[in-house]
């Protein structure tokens, strides 16, 4: 690398250290302060693109960039008043479900809007040249850019340090009930904390227009490269998100200079693993204060009544005996249904009795249907034994990512894992040879003697229950008490001799393996894999499962994949938007039932009881 | 017999010593209290003795076996029992089930997947909640007790291995006084039956006084102090630290 092309690579990856500084400065001061992880920081910044693009026509794009950013501040700040305002005291993972269900109304909010195209911005008038850096030319705009990032981070210095709303703001995020109860108001602190959070996404977003185009597929990135900066410079840590800012476009920068572009993703979140495991709260970062919120412990756990077990078992009679009166589209979806019945309590029985919350729960899913189908394709095995072999894939897999993600609990360990996920999914996203890269494999059929709907229907359904049977099973013995008791009171556990992290650990591949199980079965009843089995998203599917059927229930996660599942094939089937419908379902349901549905049911039935 | 040796043990936080050259031992059935004013060094040093904080200097030996680098699960294996200051129980389980916990963590049975949880040394959680007066409460569930039951469920987890050394950290701070007594000479009973060293940390001199056998006392990290109740409550330093310079006679 001549030393021309060094200074470029240097000064590109400062570039886009600006806009990535200016989306995570707004994650994090968000995070502060209202304790909400905000996952539609990235649609914010979609829309601070789209806005700023469709703008500049008429405006002028200086201007437009300012119009953007205020406009996207103004919807956060709604979004903040009609939404987040409900559910600040429900769990953190209801409200993270909440603003996923931004993320998919905002996408076919700019679907509906601009169309599916990318829309090209227009270059920035007066710094549309280049200027000579040894032999090579460079943008002056993005020079502009160089200098505006640290611009912003004086500017946010400022109004933290210097005004008073600034002071009630790093109050707030130190210690939010002693700040309420000095008086601090703070619905408008948290409105006006949201907005401008919104504000920088949106100027991070309006910026970047002449650079790139704005594209409906950017959201979920952005926010991926957010929590990465963020995670590393420390939640909550407006300098920490600045000094990672630059790490992380740097080696995004150097990794496709030097012509390794195919490994930017994994690099980055390397960085961020190493980075977690070393210095657990970022670089940055301090040690979280715990808030005094109310806890309500969760219920012990009882052995099953013997209606619900005669319930559960002509539920499985039925499915059972389904062939005779049904087929065709009915047993394809059952099919689905079954096996993320069994992806979704095998997420469950990690994120409830283990309390650890995965937020990549699909790599494993994505693990095992991939390692069936290369069994089956590559390696010319069986079909049966390409299936029973590549759970133990998924289960290795969750064994060498476990061991780093239960050194880690809450926020962190959500975001260490869909890091892993996040890892997994562009190794398979670029790792052409092997997986096929962005086509995926095809041709992932059954053998003949499970070729029909029916025969594999009735397949997933033996093996699912089993699947299933196992875990519920496995949570009432000793195995499963002693994560639950790791989870309730990890000094007591400690103090009793108990092994936590290898118990977690066990507990984290376990799940892994099943959730194998899912994607292998999963695999074969499609006949073909793409990476998007294994996306961010399956991941969300998966916790929107979870927390619908409602996290303290055993069934739940059953009939949240169930609800789901059907949800997701009807209204995709019949209605365009249907990302913006199940987002508003989602949100319906958040906000009318935020135990989860089961949950909900569950407490009727008690007090009707009582 | 020494259960417990503690040696010249120090610890400094940042330039200020917490606890300096620190040395006590414990006795199999003796009860021994370390008091001292707030910011004496109390915490620092019990929860050096515990495994929690590793001492810059001295040495913690338990039947003489040093405890230094072993994390508290690995203490609590050698045979060394305890109670937080705090209660710490598993909420979503039952009185029977923490206990249980314990046992099964006892006989490592952890990793079994295959049995059911809620049949596993019943009896002898039973027996236990039957000494510290817990066992009508036993299908209850532990978020849902009386703070003073927590503390007797903590005592029976804390019996569950046999220890022969047991740690309890301000054990009836949040009681009622009548349940304090109570619960203290619940303690010092068990102890003097199965022949168990006990170390706690109190604040309740009517606690300490009443049931202490022996009390040890320390003021800015040293240790001034040490005998039987009467010495100590006769020892002019003592007087001089709690009561203030010039309150000998009060």
């Amino acid at each position: 690398m001549s030393y021309d092309s060094f200074v470029i690579q240097f000064l590109n990856g400062l570039a886009g250290a600006s806009s990535l500084f200016m989306v995570a400065a707004g994650l994090s001061l968000i995070f502060g302060v209202t304790r909400i992880i905000n996952f539609a920081h990235g649609s914010l910044y979609m829309l601070g693109m789209y806005i700023a693009v469709a703008c500049a026509g008429k405006i002028g794009f200086w201007w437009a960039v300012p119009v953007a950013a205020l406009a996207v501040a103004a919807v956060g700040a709604l979004v903040e008043m009609l939404l987040l305002r409900r559910i600040y005291a429900a769990p953190e993972l209801l409200q993270l479900l909440a603003t996923f269900a931004l993320v998919l109304v905002a996408k076919d909010y700019a679907l509906w809007q601009w169309g599916s195209e990318d829309i090209l911005g227009p270059r920035a008038p007066g710094l549309a040249g280049a200027v000579a850096i040894g032999k090579a030319a460079f943008p002056e705009y993005d020079l502009f850019l160089i200098g505006f990032g640290p611009l912003m981070l004086l500017a946010l210095w400022l109004v933290l340090t210097r005004t008073r709303w600034g002071t009630l703001v790093r109050a707030a995020t130190q210690d939010r009930e002693m700040a309420a109860a000095l008086g601090v108001n703070q619905k408008w602190l948290f409105t006006g904390v949201f907005a401008l959070g919104a504000f920088l996404a949106g100027l991070g977003g309006a910026l970047q227009i002449p650079r790139e185009p704005a594209t409906l597929l950017i959201d979920l990135s952005v926010v991926s490269d957010a929590f990465v900066v963020v995670v590393v410079g420390g939640l909550g840590s407006i300098g920490g998100a600045f000094v990672a800012a630059l790490l992380i476009a740097q080696i995004k920068s150097f990794c496709i200079g030097l012509g390794f572009s195919q490994v930017t993703l994994v690099a980055e979140f390397i960085v961020m693993a190493l980075v977690l495991v070393l210095r657990p709260w970022g670089l940055l970062g301090r040690v979280p204060a715990q808030a005094r919120g109310p806890w309500t412990a969760e219920r012990p756990l009882v052995p099953p009544s013997r209606p619900a077990l005669a319930a559960l078992g002509a539920v499985a009679a039925t499915l059972l005996a389904l062939p005779l009166v049904s087929g065709g589209y009915t047993l394809v979806l059952l099919t689905e249904i079954l096996l993320f019945a069994l992806f979704a309590v095998s997420l469950h029985f990690i994120m409830g009795p283990a309390g650890l919350h995965s937020f990549g729960h699909a790599a494993y899913f994505g693990l095992g249907a991939y390692a069936a189908g290369i069994f089956l394709l590559r390696e010319k095995l069986p079909m049966e034994l390409a299936l029973a072999l590549a759970p133990l894939v998924a289960g290795l897999g969750a064994l060498v990512f476990g061991w780093f993600c239960v050194r880690l609990s809450g926020i962190y360990l959500a975001m260490l894992t869909l890091a892993f996920a996040q890892i997994a999914w562009s190794v398979v996203f670029q790792w052409d040879a092997l997986t096929g890269g962005s086509n995926g494999i095809v041709g992932v059929w059954p053998a003949p003697w499970l070729a029909s709907k029916t025969a594999y229907y009735l397949l997933t359904l033996v093996v699912c229950a089993a699947a299933i049977a196992f875990l519920w099973r496995a949570l009432y013995s000793p195995f499963g008490y002693a994560l639950r008791a790791a989870r309730d009171s990890p000094l007591r556990a400690d103090a009793i001799g108990m092994d936590t992290r290898r118990l977690q650990w066990a507990g984290f591949a376990l799940a892994g393996l099943f959730a194998g199980i899912a994607g292998a079965l999963y695999a074969f009843s499609k006949g073909s894999i793409s990476p998007e089995t294994m996306a961010v998203t399956r991941s969300v599917d998966g916790l929107v499962m979870v927390l619908l059927g409602g996290i303290q229930t055993l069934t739940g996660p059953l009939w949240g994949a169930a609800l789901f599942t059907w949800l997701q094939d009807t209204v995709a089937r019949n209605v365009d938007y249907w990302r913006a419908v199940i987002g508003a379902v989602i949100l319906f349901l958040v906000l009318a039932f935020p135990q989860g549905v089961t949950g909900f049911v569950g407490e009727r039935l008690r007090a009707r009881d009582a | 017999m020494t259960v417990l040796a503690v040696k010249s043990l120090s610890k400094s936080f940042g330039g200020v010593r917490a606890v300096r050259d620190v040395s006590f031992t414990v006795a199999a059935g003796e009860l021994l209290a370390m008091i001292g004013p707030n910011g004496a060094g109390k915490t620092t040093c019990f929860n050096m003795v515990n495994g929690q904080i590793a001492p810059d200097a001295g040495s913690v030996e338990f039947e003489g076996r040093s405890l230094a680098r072993l994390a508290p699960r690995q203490i609590w294996r050698l045979g060394v029992g305890r109670t937080f200051q705090i209660t710490a129980t598993f909420g979503s389980m039952t009185v029977r089930e923490n206990v249980q916990m314990a046992l099964l963590s006892h006989h490592r049975r952890l990793f079994s997947f295959f049995s059911l949880s809620k049949d596993q040394f019943v009896k002898d959680a039973e027996a236990l909640l039957d000494r510290v007066g817990m066992r009508d409460q036993a299908g209850r569930a532990c978020s849902l007790l009386a703070y003073g039951d927590l503390k007797r469920v903590e005592l029976a987890v804390a019996l569950a291995n046999r220890p022969r050394l047991l740690l309890m950290d301000e054990p009836t701070a949040g009681m009622a006084p009548e349940e304090r007594d109570e619960l203290m000479r619940l303690a010092a009973e068990l102890a003097r039956d199965s022949r168990i060293a006990v170390l706690f940390t109190e604040h309740d001199m009517d606690v300490v006084f009443t049931h202490a056998d022996r009390i040890i006392v320390l003021a800015e990290g040293e240790l001034i102090a040490e005998g039987a109740p009467a010495e100590v409550r006769a020892n002019a330093r003592v007087r001089e630290v709690y009561l203030g310079a010039g309150a000998g006679h009060a």
